[in-house]
């Protein structure tokens, strides 16, 4: 009996072996490249003083990644314009209600001179606040109304984060090309999953670029689309991914803030391209690159305009070159092979303005190219599309407002249900 | 057989100076043991803790009337719910029956916030808040007195069906994404002196006496006491339970609609599917802990809030999960809760009894 445990146990570790040895190339793990992305240094040509004071508020905490994420952002700039902690307050947990308005109130009260809140709800009572307190700048992230509201100080912030999950989408392609290759599917064969929180244009205008990132190297992938109805719920987000699985999707990534996808990924083994930072840590053996927003510039950038006594725009969008938008380094154990000179390479194109993301040659809709389109950039009562969006050949994303408004359904992307 | 060895013994009613006394140790003992708990999960400073709950409660103007205004919120919901208590109703639908309020007075400041004049408009927005607050508690209240349904489960899935329509409204009232309805301060209650929260606070110390006058002095509150105790005295005495359980919650849903029209017309201005918050079931535990007596109500209502409102400061203040902040209010309560037995009854070992005997 013995003997033949004995002898399965080395069976068992002779194909573990060789499962290792086909995965990666070699038995050792090549682990994370740099980020393909050269870092984009903060610099600040003015001098903070001592009592300038900026507060913070969270929709959540830590646990979720994106607000981790801003936090992240908060100590790099405290700690690049050497802030104590009596300049910075943070307020997480703060839900989208009156309790936003309220806290943003507090902060004035301590003697905040720039508010800043991070989540899309927290909008309306950002705007309320800064009503009451016309001398203190209240900044919100992912908003849409400054441009239409008319206050001089309030402000919406947003970076062009399509290029980035453009860049991750051509990561997602060039390793469905070396599955292909490796003889795993055919080239019809190739589709991607995408869970998704809501079917709103930010999350539209994500999974579009993901896909013509991907398309862009791999002309016959499609994509599925899975919403889960909420920005951070790791059930529903694993659910989904193994739906998507389920579904014969050879590559997932996502667009809400839990571990439920890449995890899901991790346990089934597909290849996952994440967002908001590297899931690398507890998903090494599917975690290909992921793509995110750093508002350090941003926050550099209001912290420099209102001790300049200078205006902050109604609308900022940060892209690649400002630093805000940001990749993770390159799982190389995962990743095709070429894969960080191939982003690279894409990464000067767009510096340089030569690459378009939403290029109407490359994506039709309904069969037929776009030659225009109006989309409703003004949220107003109306929620009618007001605005020309399609010029010059490609579609003019966060180009009238910072926020997204891409919200075409383009062909090749299938949406599997939908959530509002 | 193997013999308990020890008892559990009704106490005499304790001096006033020695309850507070104990009152006062216990509270000592649960900061002593929460201050160990902070130190040993988070290695901060458990008095700079402490002094950041304090500020989170009274560090500035803006604070205190804060904490003022989400205790008038949590005292008028639990004078709602303690009338239905007192009678022995288990109502567990103060959160639906306030944020069912709170969307009727949502509904009427949206639609009919522009055309009405203002004195008009309050008198509306009143009075579909109480109207709704009261369909929103009688239907499980009739039921229960035509049919003996039970009132728990009853209240508790009423709490659901009013989140769900919130949900459901909201959707219609907002086209955005966001979901998130624009708050309407143009059209809320009138701020006094400058003070958006005082009219709130008024209004509510007003309900406190009211509501302990109608429990301690009126006939109505009589039979609620004497509902509570025992239905068949009731019956023998020729009170009508079944209008007294429909009456008294009539009551009960009218307080709540108050609060939802103090919660929507006064302070939120909008409203969102956790508009309540769960202060329905807090305001329960106020009741309990205020032994149903709207004047030690005052007391705990205070007390609670101001250990939510100074949690929520220490974990912003320290970056801590809000769960340690949760932890520390936990243990406060459990001392006090676990006091308050002890002022009732004691505990003798098995020899002591004997010699007692």
């Amino acid at each position: 009996m013995k003997k033949i445990i004995a002898l399965l146990l080395a069976a068992v570790m002779v194909f573990a072996l060789a499962a290792c040895a086909n995965n990666g190339g070699s038995e050792e793990a090549k682990g994370m490249s740099e980020s393909p992305i050269a870092e984009v240094a903060l610099k600040a040509d003015y001098e903070v003083p001592a009592d300038f004071k900026i507060g913070f508020i969270c929709l959540h905490d830590e646990n979720s990644t994106y607000d981790l994420n801003f936090l992240n952002a908060v100590d790099k700039i405290k700690e690049a314009l050497k802030l104590t902690d009596e300049q910075v307050i943070v307020r997480v947990n703060v839900p989208e209600g009156n309790e936003c308005y309220v806290a943003a109130k507090d902060l004035v009260t301590e003697g905040c001179k720039i508010v800043f809140a991070n989540s899309f709800g927290h909008e309306n009572f950002m705007i309320q606040a800064a009503k009451e307190f016309p001398n203190v700048q209240f900044c919100h992230a992912t908003g849409t109304k400054a441009h239409t509201e008319g206050l001089d100080n309030y402000h919406n912030a947003f970076a062009s984060i399509y290029e980035g999950r453009f860049l991750a989408g051509v990561a997602a392609g060039l390793k469905l090309n070396e599955m292909i290759e490796a003889g795993k599917f055919t080239a019809e064969e190739a589709k991607m999953g995408y869970v998704g929180a809501f079917t709103y244009a930010e999350v539209i205008s994500g999974y579009t670029s993901f896909y013509l990132g991907a398309k862009s190297v791999c002309p016959t992938v499609t994509m599925d689309v899975q919403f889960t109805g909420s920005w951070y719920d790791a059930t529903e987000e694993k659910n989904a991914a193994e739906a998507l699985i389920a579904r014969d999707c050879k590559l997932i990534s996502q667009h809400a803030d839990s571990m439920g996808a890449p995890g899901a990924c991790e346990a089934k083994g597909i290849p996952n391209v994440s967002y908001n930072g590297s899931t690398y840590e507890s998903c090494y053996e599917t975690f290909i690159i992921s793509s995110a927003i750093n508002w350090a510039p941003y926050y550099n950038y209001i912290i420099g305009q209102v001790v300049k006594g200078e205006k902050i725009d109604a609308d900022w969008c940060g892209g690649i070159a400002e630093g805000s938008v940001v990749l993770t380094g390159i799982n190389q154990d995962v990743a095709a092979e070429g894969t960080f000179e191939k982003i690279q390479a894409l990464v000067e194109d767009i510096k340089a303005g030569k690459l378009n993301i939403f290029d109407t040659a490359n994506f039709t809709v309904g069969g037929k190219a776009v030659e225009n389109y109006k989309a409703d950039v003004d949220t107003d009562a109306a929620f009618q599309p007001d605005t020309e969006v399609v010029d010059d050949g490609f579609f003019h994303e966060s180009e009238y407002r910072s926020a997204p408004y891409f919200d075409l359904r383009i062909d090749g992307i299938t949406l599997l249900n939908e959530k509002f | 057989m193997k013999k308990m060895n020890f008892h559990i013994v009704k106490r005499e009613p304790m001096a006033w100076y020695k309850s507070v006394l104990v009152r006062a140790a216990a509270i000592v003992a649960a900061l002593l043991v929460s201050a160990v708990v902070i130190t040993i999960l988070t290695g901060k400073n458990p008095f700079e803790v402490y002094a950041s709950m304090v500020s989170g409660a009274f560090g500035s103007s803006l604070r205190i009337w804060s904490l003022l205004q989400n205790t008038a919120i949590l005292l008028c919901i639990s004078l709602a719910v303690t009338p239905a208590f007192k009678m022995k109703f288990w109502n567990c639908g103060a959160e639906g029956q306030v944020l069912i309020s709170g969307l009727a007075t949502t509904a009427v400041m949206m639609f009919l916030g522009d055309s009405l004049p203002y004195p008009v408009l309050l008198l509306v927005m009143l009075a579909a808040s109480v109207l709704a607050g009261v369909i929103w508690a009688v239907i499980p209240a009739f039921f229960k007195a035509m049919w003996n349904t039970n009132e728990t489960l009853f209240t508790l899935m009423m709490n659901y069906v009013a989140i769900q329509f919130v949900a459901f409204f909201l959707k219609y009232f907002v086209k955005s994404g966001s979901g998130v309805l624009a708050p309407m301060p143009e059209h809320g209650l009138p701020v006094l002196a400058g003070q958006s929260y005082l009219l709130n606070i008024i209004i509510v110390v007003a309900l406190t006496v009211l509501v302990y006058i109608y429990l301690k002095k009126t006939k109505q509150g009589y039979e609620i006491s004497v509902v509570g105790e025992s239905e068949n005295t009731a019956k023998y005495i020729g009170i009508n339970v079944r209008k007294v359980v429909v009456r008294t919650l009539v009551v009960s849903g009218a307080l709540c609609g108050i609060a939802g029209l103090l919660l929507v017309g006064g302070t939120n201005h909008t409203i969102s599917t956790t508009t309540v918050d769960g202060r329905g079931f807090t305001a329960i535990m106020v009741s309990w802990l205020g032994k149903f007596n709207p004047v030690y109500m005052v007391m705990t209502s205070f007390l609670i809030v101001f250990l939510q409102r100074g949690a929520s400061q220490v974990s912003t203040d320290f970056r801590l999960p809000s769960a340690i902040s949760d932890i520390v209010t936990g243990i406060i309560l459990f001392f006090i809760i676990g006091c308050e037995f002890f002022l009732q009854y004691k505990i003798l070992s098995a020899k002591n009894r004997k010699e007692n005997d």
